[in-house]
């Protein structure tokens, strides 16, 4: 989130989202391209979990892990610290995005690093990594292919799983054949491919310093574990002298076992496959004899907020292991697409973090522009309650005044009426007599104060009387 | 707004042999206050319907969504107050969904019954999720004859009402909506059918904004017998 939207006010940060919203709707190559990845995503989630019956055990089991080292945080942190160190690893500590970056920069620039290339990590989004390189000089190269396609276009990622969701195939091969030095024809998604892989070989291997996420840390051996299909972490974190790993503390498991039974949820409620591609544990520089491996192994282990989410009440949300199946299986997202959230994560889970991470005057529309149709709770692997969190932030929202005006107005008259039931039922009774005026057979297709409904759908008339009206009149026998 | 489900629900339950009592000061379930945040006036609300709802041995409601506001977060409201919130849990374990407790509780299965129509029918998010409401309604309609019913595509997507929703973001909602109308027309099927008056009119509104023919009704009418009179927008 960029500092001019931090200080923005609720309305004007309201106008943000609905300019958002509304510039996302009215593209319709965004939704052939949302529509394309989840609807695969979703088809393909369906067929591992039907194909595993024991994914409501394995997913109890995957909550327990996390909420057992997030209720022991102190004691897994320092462990891993310690197995880290012992490994040969050098820890950073973190409390804020910004103490990271620093950090990051201060080990690039000691390497005498001129250029910098970069796995995929939501991590280094959030906390600004791409900005700190940018403004310390230091060339950015990113090595996963959305990652590098979001590059060349100049984009923001749009989904924590494909950053560039947003794009069509047909968009990128428009972008590789003006950016690429060699794309040959690009008639082919593998020619595609085989242009961002010339195109990054040499990259690979020039740079001084690479920067990954971890997808676990695992505190009993002090490892590192990512999670690609691509191979470009293993080509980010082994050929340059420097590897640093930026990672959220809840990252943490406490052993290998448990992160393999959290991989076995991560991925199938990712991509639908078993496993990915490749599934690294990197543990420490290269030691005396090894034929790789960088000389200096960094770890930066960052809050960012993560310890006051657990003081208010969002331990549940430590859970999340980035799958991304809430935002695909979410009504709201696979309408309006990731950039509309305006923040690094978006769909329920960037709803639930993102008013924790920016400030909830500035994300106020995230919590309220959901449903609550529980589809994203249902997939979660980790079982994480995002309806039962939004309405937690819904409910501050409310107590904090930060819902508009005019909305607590008609809830006043609401709550006034309904407490009220010879008043209501005398409102009611006005209110079926006096809609039908707008009603053009049996339907409303515009009427005063209901514009919200009737600019894109009819409202049908109701009954000349209501239920109650007619129920007191019913014959009885 | 449509009374017709209100008496085909008395139907039915006179019919699953009930005795059915309307409390004559019942207004809303508060589930708008409680979506909204309003913490305070959704527990206010609570507080008037649970005083007023026990003396009764069951209470029973046509839509998923409000039973569920009963059942399950009345009792979320209360977590503080154990009082209210064993009062809140012995009312919320005596509350169903109409067609969830005809088809469970109650083992009724409509009898002499023909309605010759293709429908499909749209699994509301509350009753779907909260309830565990899908096969019962399914179970209850296929003893209709001369009824079928044809799956409806992606059909465990929210149709975009939402409550307030709709109106707080109507051009998202508007978006959800319309490709939920797709769907919809896409099956062919004459009839649209729901067990939760708010998506109903949601759907029915769209398809008829965009000139579809498809008719909506509760599947309560459906079961009392009332499939032959006017749905969701026509004039009797």
């Amino acid at each position: 989130m960029s500092a001019a939207q931090s200080h923005a006010s609720p309305a004007a940060a309201r106008r943000s989202f609905d300019a958002r919203v509304a510039s996302a709707l009215a593209d319709p190559l965004l939704k052939t391209a949302i529509d394309r990845t989840t609807n695969n995503a979703r088809t393909k989630r369906a067929a591992a979990i039907a194909a595993w019956p024991e994914f409501p055990a394995a997913r109890e089991l995957g909550r327990d892990i996390k909420d057992h080292v997030i209720a022991h945080l102190d004691h897994y942190l320092v462990q891993f610290e310690h197995n880290a160190q012992a490994s040969g690893a050098q820890v950073h500590w973190a409390r804020t995005g910004q103490e990271a970056c620093d950090i990051v920069i201060a080990i690039c620039r000691k390497a005498g690093a001129r250029s910098v290339t970069r796995a995929k990590s939501m991590l280094g989004e959030e906390i600004g990594i791409p900005h700190a390189l940018a403004a310390a000089g230091i060339e950015r190269v990113e090595t996963d292919l959305a990652e590098h396609i979001i590059q060349l276009a100049g984009d923001p990622p749009s989904h924590i799983v494909w950053p560039a969701l947003h794009k069509t195939r047909e968009q990128v091969k428009e972008l590789f054949l003006q950016r690429h030095q060699d794309p040959g024809p690009l008639d082919s998604i593998e020619a595609m491919v085989a242009s961002a892989r010339r195109e990054l070989r040499a990259r690979f291997m020039a740079a001084d310093v690479g920067i990954s996420g971890a997808n676990f840390l695992i505190a009993d051996t002090g490892a590192v574990c990512t999670v690609t299909n691509e191979g470009n972490a293993e080509l980010t974190t082994t050929p340059p002298r420097v590897h640093i790993v930026t990672a959220g503390i809840e990252k943490l498991v406490p052993s290998t076992v448990h992160a393999m039974a959290l991989l076995r949820l991560l991925v199938r409620s990712a991509t639908g496959a078993e496993l990915t591609q490749y599934t690294t544990f990197h543990c420490g520089p290269k030691r005396p004899g090894d034929l790789d491996g960088p000389e200096e192994f960094h770890i930066v282990l960052v809050d960012a907020g993560r310890t006051r989410m657990l003081a208010d009440g969002l331990a549940e949300m430590l859970r999340c292991i980035r799958c991304g199946a809430c935002m695909n299986h979410c009504v709201v997202f696979r309408q309006i697409g990731g950039h509309a959230y305006g923040a690094t994560y978006p769909g329920p889970m960037g709803a639930v973090l993102t008013p924790a991470l920016a400030g909830l005057p500035q994300s106020r529309d995230l919590p309220r522009a959901c449903t609550l149709n529980g589809q994203c709770k249902e997939v979660c692997p980790v079982a994480i309650p995002l309806p039962t969190l939004l309405r937690g932030w819904r409910d501050r929202i409310w107590r904090d005044g930060l819902e508009p005006p005019a909305v607590r107005w008609g809830f006043g008259v609401w709550r006034f009426l309904v407490l009220r039931p010879a008043l209501y039922r005398l409102a009611t009774g006005v209110a079926v007599r006096v809609m039908p005026i707008f009603a053009r057979g049996g339907w409303i297709a515009s009427m005063p104060l209901a514009g919200g409904w009737t600019r894109h759908r009819d409202l049908p008339r109701p009954a000349s009387q209501t239920f109650m009206q007619q129920y007191r009149r019913r014959p009885r026998p | 707004m449509r009374p017709a489900i209100g008496f085909a629900a008395i139907a039915l339950l006179e019919a699953a042999g009930c005795r059915v009592e309307v409390p004559l000061a019942q207004t809303c379930c508060g589930q708008p206050a409680l979506n909204a945040g309003d913490h305070a006036g959704a527990s206010r609300l609570a507080q008037r319907n649970i005083a007023m709802l026990e003396p009764f041995d069951v209470v029973v409601v046509p839509s998923g969504s409000c039973a569920a506001t009963i059942r399950v977060h009345y009792p979320e409201l209360f977590h503080d107050d154990p009082p209210w919130r064993a009062r809140a849990e012995a009312l919320g374990a005596r509350t169903h969904e109409l067609l969830s407790y005809l088809a469970d509780v109650r083992g009724w299965r409509p009898e002499r019954l023909a309605l010759a129509a293709t429908a499909t029918y749209h699994d509301s998010c509350s009753g779907l999720r909260e309830l565990g409401i899908q096969a019962q309604p399914r179970r209850l309609l296929a003893e209709v004859e001369g009824l079928s019913l044809l799956p409806l595509g992606d059909a465990e997507s929210c149709c975009g009402f939402g409550g307030t929703f709709c109106v707080k973001y109507p051009a998202i909602s508007n978006a959800i909506v319309a490709e939920k109308a797709r769907n919809v027309a896409a099956t062919g099927a004459q009839l649209l059918l729901g067990g939760d008056l708010g998506c109903l009119m949601n759907m029915a509104g769209k398809l008829h904004r965009n000139g579809a023919k498809v008719r909506a009704f509760h599947a309560a009418e459906i079961l009392a017998g009332m499939g032959d009179g006017p749905a969701i927008g026509e004039q009797s």
